[in-house]
C-alpha cells in the first residue's frame, strides 16, 4: 500500500486517491470550498493549496539524505491543490508551513473582497464554511478600500431555492450538483472576473425534486431555502437525529427545532442510505402535519360529542368498547407510517392478547413518486416493518382491501386504528365511519378523529423513539426531537439554549406541550386494563422483545443501531463497519 | 486574629476612652459638613441627566421611521440573563430582514450592555432612561413599540459607543 506523509504523519492510502481524500479518510481536514466527495473535482476555489514534494533521488537510484540522515524532500515551488493532486508513494504534504498558510490567507482575502458583510442577515451564519475559515485561516482584517461589487440579491431559482449573487464565491458546487446528481443541467456561470455569477438557463426553473440539496452544499449563504428563510438562527435550534417518514427510503435526517416547533428537516449523512442528499418532498411535506392541527389530548365521544379526557378515562373507555365485541368482529389497522414498536405492540395485542387475526395496514404504492436517486414507489416509511412484524391478516378475507365490504356485511363492527389517516381517501373513510365503534391513535385532527369513539393523542416519529425498516431492509433508529408531556424529562435529548435554560414563566417556554403518547405505550396500558400484562416501560423494552423473538432482528439494540447508522435485517451480528462521514462544516450548534 | 485581645477597650487610645473629646470631634465634623454645598437632589422635581456613558434601559434605534435592527439575534445570544427575544421576518426593504418581534424582559435585564457591544448594526443602545416602574410582570416585557426610540434622542450614546468601540 502506498503511503504519504501529511505534516510528517504517515498515512496509508490507496493509489488513485487525491491528497484531500486520503487526508479526510484519516481525519485530517484540508480547508476547501469547492471540493465535495460526491461531486466531480473542479479545483476552482484554490483554498486547498498545499506544499507538495517528493524525496530527492540520486543518480544511483538511492534517496538523497541530509547531514542528519533524514530524507531531503524537493518541494514543488508552486503550491498544488490537494483536491486534484493524486497521491504518489512517499509524497510529503505540508499543511502548516508558512507558505501554505500564506496561500490560504491570500485566498481568503481574495474571496472576502466582494463578499458582503451581511452575516447578521444571512441564514447560513453559524454553519457557514466561509465564516469558519475567515475565523481559522484568515488574517482577520481587510486591505480592500474600494467599494464592493453590487449584484442582485433575492433571485428565486425555483420554488424552493433563493439565490443571493453577492454572497456567492463561485465554487460551482451547485452547478455540479445540478448536472451530476439531480440531472437537471440548468445552472451555469455567466460573465467573467468579479462580475461572474450563476444563472438558471433562460426560460427554465431550478425545480427538480432534489433542488434543496444545493442549499446544504453551498459553502456560503448564497443559496437559501425559500421556506425556512429568516425563520430562526441556527444556534437557536436544536438538531436531533431522525429518519424521514415520507417514503420507504428512510433518509437520515436532522430535525431543527425551536420553541418545540419543527422549523426545518435537513439530511444527515448516511453513506449506506441517502449519502448527503434528501428530496424536497421529504423536507417540506411533513412540516405542516407535524406542527399544526395536532390532537393535544386524548378524546372520547360521549352523547355524540367528542371531548378531551384524561388518559385513564380514555383507556378505560376503550377497554370497555373492545370488551363489547367478539375479537373476530374487531379490525386492527397498523400503519406503514408508524414505528416497528407501535406495529409490533398492536400485532401482539391483536394476536396474542385478543386472539384476533384481523390485522392489516394501509398500503401506499405510487409508481409516479419513484425515481433513480432516492425516492421509492412505497410512500409508507415502514411497510417492511409491518410485514416483518406480523401486521398481516390471518385470513385474507379480512385484508384491508375488503374492509369496506366487511363493514357493510357487519362482519367487522369495531375498528382499532394506529397512526393512520388513509390519506383521507374519501371512499374508504366513508365506509370506516359506518363502523359501530372506532378507536384511533392519531396525531392530527381529521374527519375520522371527529367521529371516533376514542381518540388517543399519538406521538409522531418526531416525538418518540423507535425504528423504521427502509426499502433496503435497513433497520434505522430515530430519537425524539420534540418535547411532549410524556418525554419531558428524557435524558440525552438535544435542546436548544432557550429550551434548556427557560424558566417556567418565560414566554418561550409557554409552548404547545402536547399530551401525546406513542401507540405502543397506550396499547400496553390498554392491554393491562384488559388483564394482559406486556411489561413495556420504554420503547427499548419493545425493541428488545422484537430482537428476541424475530431471527432477522437478532442481537440488534438501539445503541448498536445508532452507532452503525442502521443495520440490515439479519445482520445484527455483522453490521456494516462504522465509517467516518464527511461533514461540510464542523462548527455546529449543540 | 485573636478576638479576645482585640476588644474595643484595648484598641482605643486614652483620649478616645474618656469619651467627651470624641463627642466634640464628631459634632465638629457634622457642623463642618453643614457649611459645605448641599448634594441632595429633590428627585422628582429635579431630575438628573446622565452622560452618554450611562447604561440605562436598552432601546432600539429608529432611523427613517424604521428600526435599524436586522434581527440577527446576536443580542439574544449574548444576553447573559436571556432577557431578549427576537423573531426575524422578511421585509421588502434593502436590509431584507427585520424583527417582527423584539422583546426585552426588563425584569431579567441586568443592564450589562453586552447587547449593545455585540450589535453589528448599532441598532440597540443603552439609553439614559433609568425610571423603570412596572405594576405587573407583564408590563416589564417591552415590545418593539416601547423599545423604538428616534435616533436624534440617542446621539450621545451612539457617539460614546463609536468612540470606545
Amino acid at each position: 500500500m502506498p503511503h504519504i506523509y501529511i505534516d510528517g504523519r504517515k498515512i496509508e492510502t490507496q493509489n488513485g486517491k487525491t491528497i484531500i481524500e486520503a487526508a479526510i479518510e484519516n481525519g485530517i481536514t484540508i480547508p476547501h470550498f469547492c471540493w465535495h466527495p460526491e461531486l466531480s473535482v473542479s479545483g476552482n476555489c484554490r483554498m486547498c493549496l498545499v506544499e507538495v514534494g517528493l524525496p530527492k533521488r540520486l543518480p544511483d537510484g538511492n534517496f538523497e539524505k541530509d547531514s542528519d540522515g533524514n530524507l531531503s524532500i524537493s518541494y514543488i515551488p508552486k503550491l498544488q491543490i490537494a483536491c486534484a493532486t493524486v497521491i504518489s508513494d512517499g509524497m510529503h504534504v505540508k499543511l502548516d508551513s508558512a507558505k501554505t498558510i500564506k496561500a490560504q490567507e491570500a485566498v481568503m482575502e481574495f474571496l472576502l473582497i466582494n463578499h458582503p458583510l451581511d452575516c447578521p442577515i444571512c441564514d447560513e451564519a453559524g454553519q457557514c464554511k466561509l465564516q469558519e475559515y475567515a475565523f481559522n485561516h484568515s488574517r482577520g482584517e481587510s486591505r480592500f478600500v474600494e467599494t464592493k461589487n453590487k449584484k442582485p440579491k433575492r433571485t428565486p431559482w425555483g420554488p424552493n431555492v433563493m439565490f443571493d449573487a453577492e454572497r456567492c464565491i463561485s465554487c460551482s458546487r451547485c452547478i455540479r450538483f445540478a448536472k451530476e446528481i439531480a440531472k437537471q443541467d440548468v445552472l451555469s456561470f455567466v460573465q467573467r472576473c468579479d462580475k461572474v455569477t450563476i444563472r438558471v438557463s433562460n426560460g427554465k426553473r431550478f425545480d427538480n425534486p432534489y433542488s434543496m440539496n444545493v442549499i446544504d452544499i453551498c459553502p456560503v449563504g448564497a443559496l437559501t431555502s425559500s421556506d425556512f428563510r429568516f425563520k430562526s438562527r441556527v444556534w437557536d435550534m436544536s438538531f436531533n437525529d431522525s429518519i424521514c417518514a415520507a417514503c420507504s427510503r428512510g433518509c437520515n435526517t436532522k430535525i431543527g427545532v425551536r420553541n418545540n416547533e419543527i422549523l426545518r428537516i435537513e439530511p444527515k449523512t448516511n453513506m449506506h442510505v441517502n449519502k448527503y442528499w434528501m428530496c424536497d418532498y421529504g423536507r417540506l411535506s411533513m412540516l405542516p402535519k407535524l406542527n399544526t392541527g395536532r390532537v393535544l389530548n386524548p378524546r372520547i365521544k360521549q352523547n355524540g360529542q367528542t371531548e378531551d379526557a384524561t388518559w385513564d378515562e380514555a383507556i378505560a373507555y376503550a377497554a370497555q368498547i373492545l370488551k363489547k365485541y367478539k375479537p373476530s368482529e374487531i379490525m386492527f389497522i397498523g400503519s406503514g407510517k408508524s414505528s416497528n414498536e407501535n406495529n409490533y405492540t398492536l400485532a401482539k395485542f391483536a394476536k396474542s392478547a385478543l386472539k384476533s387475526g384481523n390485522i392489516d395496514y394501509y398500503k401506499r404504492i405510487d409508481e409516479s413518486f419513484k425515481d433513480d436517486l432516492l425516492r421509492t414507489n412505497d410512500l409508507n416509511a415502514n411497510a417492511l416493518g409491518c410485514t416483518e412484524l406480523g401486521v398481516a391478516p390471518a385470513n385474507s378475507a379480512f385484508a384491508i382491501e375488503n374492509l369496506a365490504t366487511n363493514i357493510k356485511s357487519k362482519s367487522i363492527k369495531a375498528i382499532y386504528i394506529i397512526d393512520e389517516d388513509f390519506d383521507l381517501n374519501k371512499e374508504l373513510v366513508d365506509e370506516i365511519l359506518k363502523a359501530e365503534s372506532i378507536i384511533i391513535h392519531s396525531a392530527n385532527h381529521n374527519i375520522i378523529t371527529e367521529n371516533a369513539d376514542v381518540v388517543f393523542a399519538s406521538s409522531t416519529f418526531a416525538e418518540s423513539e423507535g425504528t423504521f425498516i427502509n426499502v433496503a431492509k435497513r433497520v434505522q433508529y430515530f430519537a425524539p426531537a420534540l418535547v411532549t408531556k410524556e418525554n419531558l424529562h428524557r435524558m440525552g435529548m438535544k435542546l436548544s439554549r432557550l429550551d434548556k435554560f427557560g424558566a417556567h414563566n418565560d414566554r418561550w417556554t409557554q409552548k404547545e406541550l402536547r399530551n401525546s403518547r406513542p401507540a405502543w405505550r397506550v396499547i400496553s396500558q390498554l392491554a393491562a386494563q384488559m388483564s394482559y400484562n406486556f411489561g413495556f416501560i420504554k420503547a427499548e423494552d419493545v425493541f428488545k422483545e422484537i430482537a428476541n423473538l424475530f431471527v432477522s432482528f437478532k442481537s440488534m439494540n438501539y445503541k448498536l443501531l445508532e452507532k452503525h447508522q442502521g443495520i440490515t435485517l439479519g445482520k445484527g451480528d455483522s453490521p456494516d463497519p462504522v465509517i467516518r462521514n464527511y461533514e461540510s462544516y464542523y462548527m455546529k450548534p449543540n | 486574629m485573636n478576638i479576645e485581645h482585640n476588644i474595643e477597650r484595648e484598641r482605643m487610645t486614652f483620649w478616645e476612652r474618656i469619651y467627651l473629646p470624641e463627642i466634640a470631634r464628631g459634632l465638629g465634623l457634622t457642623f463642618r459638613r453643614m457649611l459645605r454645598p448641599k448634594m441632595t437632589r429633590q428627585y422628582p422635581e429635579e431630575r438628573w441627566e446622565p452622560l452618554g456613558s450611562y447604561r440605562g434601559r436598552p432601546v432600539l434605534v429608529e432611523e427613517d421611521s424604521v428600526e435599524r435592527c436586522v434581527a440577527c439575534g446576536l443580542c439574544a445570544r449574548v444576553c447573559p440573563a436571556l432577557a431578549i427575544e427576537v423573531q426575524a421576518s422578511e421585509t421588502e426593504l434593502d436590509k431584507e430582514r427585520f424583527p417582527i418581534k423584539f422583546e426585552i424582559n426588563m425584569l431579567r435585564c441586568i443592564y450589562c450592555g453586552f447587547c449593545e457591544e455585540v450589535c453589528p448594526e448599532e441598532a440597540i443602545v443603552m439609553s439614559k432612561d433609568y425610571e423603570l416602574v412596572f405594576t405587573s410582570p407583564e408590563a416589564g416585557i417591552m415590545d418593539k413599540a416601547k423599545l423604538l426610540v428616534p435616533i436624534a434622542q440617542l446621539q450621545d450614546r451612539l457617539e460614546f459607543v463609536r468612540r470606545y468601540r
